[in-house]
């Protein structure tokens, strides 16, 4: 895996580390590997599992394998629809976040004016705080323009991704703006000198440049998206709920069925999993510049 | 765009390259407007943020303040403007500690500090101990990482739905392992309610975030430069004598950082809880955002639950705005 570290290697002198340390070392990175994976380990054997199975005495090896709880899951609550639901949100929210960020972003890297500083200290200082502080108000807001102008927000989808787009927005505009100070202004410059506009030179010049940078904004505006639970808990209901809400409807009926959930947990896991592999190595350099500097 | 942009003039560079072409009326025409563009550009790129940022976080913030002070219950949902003022008596409400509704408050408070105390120390713990004993190459390093950042990559509610099966008491691996396996509790625990569900929100909050320490922690290792641990050996320093005398100091200013977001993570975490418990959080896994959750949306009486919030929103203001003092003073020194 190539990673931010990897300079970092053989940094200490050269005598070979004690026995002490080697061992220290198995054990620790040992048990820590244990926790970080039993969870993904319950999650994958569990899925393969019948009804009875999870039901009863947790077994650590499935003995009939079966993959039936992946057809199951799809019947047991609506499971596509949430799918399509979570999709079209996180998508929706992923591309215009981006947009707005890229806009922000090349403000911010490009241009001095007054209250930059300003602008980013609030919009980052947005990320501080809790989700609940904004959930009464926001709801009350979406209720409101619903009733003044009838455009529902207020459990429809779009409501949902005005919500998500901006939970991203922050980093995304952090990041990119970073991301386009390491693109050499000479090249926008010489776009504006053979005439064009500002903004053509960042379409035409500047974003060409930093695709890798937008692909993962839009990566992590869609994982932020896809992961949250709190908003989407409130703002939905039965035909625009989300994933991370609708994973709760397998244990609200008679039966739990963990199995099913387990499978279902799996397939939901997978296009974040597929993102983070995607850009981590860009994410976890974002992530981590700011607490280093 | 493109077509929008042709006609607002960048820069002086630009307004001669395109003198040539252009007659001169025109260019005068547009010299002004022009240069009002160019001052008015940078913040036309921003409206579109700043208005979501405005409609999502900072409009709420303020009406969530002016709901603190009404009396806003399920009657006046539908027209929660003319809800009658109440002053000060959500507030009045919610910090009388002796009353039913501040008790508990007070109950989720300390709980939330209790469990923010105990998880950050853990995540901070696992994380700094994995990334320094793993700063070294040796084989499988790189998988080892990959692995460590499993519980970071998943969505949180379908890591927290997987531990919520792994405490389950008849069915969970957690039982099976302490009690039928190993024998340590003498019979099998409920862990997601009553006391125990203390240890399991815990355990679920350190294996969430302590991959997020190991990255920083990891990062933060680079920066120390390598000259130091090369004289220490010469010097005949240890391993042991270079991570005390050398690392950890050389972290400080990473993990003061890190401390403070693990804080504010730790703090609002919702997700956790509400997956772990539902609706129905036990007395001892009753963290605040929860609390302020139901104590919202089970009564409906959001004038109290907005008074919630901004008290939430005060103390983490003076914490954070504390240990900044705090922290950047010390570096002064």
């Amino acid at each position: 895996m190539p990673s931010p570290g990897g300079k970092a290697a053989a940094i200490r002198g050269p005598m070979a580390p004690p026995r002490s340390f080697i061992w220290t070392r198995r054990i620790v990175l040992g048990v820590l590997t244990i926790f970080a994976l039993l969870p993904v380990y319950v999650m994958v054997s569990s899925s393969l599992k019948p009804l009875q199975d999870v039901s009863g005495t947790f077994r650590w090896i499935p003995s009939p394998i079966t993959f039936s709880p992946y057809i199951q899951m799809w019947q047991t609550v609506p499971l596509g629809r949430y799918f399509v639901n979570s999709l079209i949100v996180c998508t929706c929210a992923a591309l215009v976040s981006v947009l707005l960020a890229t806009f922000a972003a090349y403000a911010v890297s490009r241009y001095r004016f007054r209250g930059r500083r300003v602008f980013t200290l609030v919009v980052l200082s947005t990320q501080m705080f809790p989700g609940i502080l904004f959930l009464l108000p926001l709801f009350l807001i979406f209720v409101s323009i619903g009733n003044a102008t009838g455009i529902t927000l207020y459990g429809s989808l779009t409501g949902l991704v005005i919500t998500y787009l901006t939970f991203s927005l922050p980093f995304s505009i952090w990041l990119l703006a970073g991301y386009f100070d390491s693109i050499p202004r000479g090249l926008d410059e010489a776009a504006l000198v053979d005439g064009c506009g500002p903004l053509s030179a960042l379409f035409r010049v500047v974003i060409p440049a930093a695709i890798p940078g937008i692909i993962t904004v839009a990566i992590y505006a869609f994982m932020t998206a896809w992961s949250e639970v709190l908003f989407a808990s409130v703002m939905t209901n039965d035909t625009t709920r989300t994933l991370a809400v609708g994973l709760r409807d397998y244990s609200t009926q008679t039966d739990v069925y963990w199995n099913q959930i387990m499978a279902a947990s799996i397939v939901v896991s997978i296009p974040v999993v597929a993102g983070f592999l995607l850009m981590q190595r860009f994410l976890v350099a974002g992530l981590t510049a700011g607490a280093v500097k | 765009m493109a077509r929008a942009s042709t006609s607002a003039p960048a820069g002086p560079e630009r307004t001669q390259a395109r003198a040539g072409g252009i007659s001169p009326r025109a260019s005068a025409r547009r010299a002004r407007p022009g240069r009002l563009r160019r001052i008015s550009l940078p913040y036309l790129l921003l409206l579109p943020a700043l208005l979501f940022e405005l409609l999502v976080h900072l409009v709420p913030m303020v009406v969530g303040v002016f709901i603190s002070f009404k009396a806003l219950t399920q009657l006046y949902l539908a027209q929660w403007e003319h809800a009658p003022w109440a002053g000060l008596g959500n507030y009045r409400t919610v910090a009388d500690f002796n009353g039913p509704i501040g008790q508990a408050l007070l109950h989720s408070f300390v709980v939330t500090c209790a469990f923010t105390a105990i998880a950050i120390g853990l995540s901070w713990l696992f994380g700094c101990a994995a990334a320094i004993l793993a700063q070294d190459r040796f084989r499988g390093r790189g998988v080892l990482r990959a692995i460590f950042l499993t519980p970071y990559a998943l969505p949180a509610y379908t890591s927290v739905i997987t531990w919520a099966f792994m405490f389950q008491y008849n069915n969970g691996l957690v039982n099976q392992v302490l009690h039928n396996e190993l024998g340590i509790t003498s019979r099998p625990t409920f862990w997601l309610l009553g006391d125990n569900s203390f240890i399991a929100l815990v355990t679920v909050s350190v294996w969430r975030n302590w991959p997020f320490a190991f990255l920083v922690i990891m990062a933060g290792l680079q920066s120390i430069p390598r000259e130091l641990y090369e004289a220490a050996a010469i010097d005949g320093a240890g391993i042991w004598q270079q991570i005390r005398h050398i690392t950890m100091p050389g972290l400080r200013p990473v993990n003061q950082v890190l401390v403070l977001v693990l804080f504010l993570w730790t703090f609002n975490d919702f997700t956790t809880p509400f997956v772990l418990f539902g609706n129905a959080a036990p007395q001892n896994a009753d963290v605040i955002s929860l609390h302020i959750y139901n104590a919202s949306f089970l009564t409906w009486n959001f004038g109290e639950g907005s008074a919630m919030s901004v008290l939430l929103l005060l103390f983490l203001l003076v914490v954070s705005g504390g240990y900044l003092l705090v922290t950047s003073r010390r570096r002064d020194a």
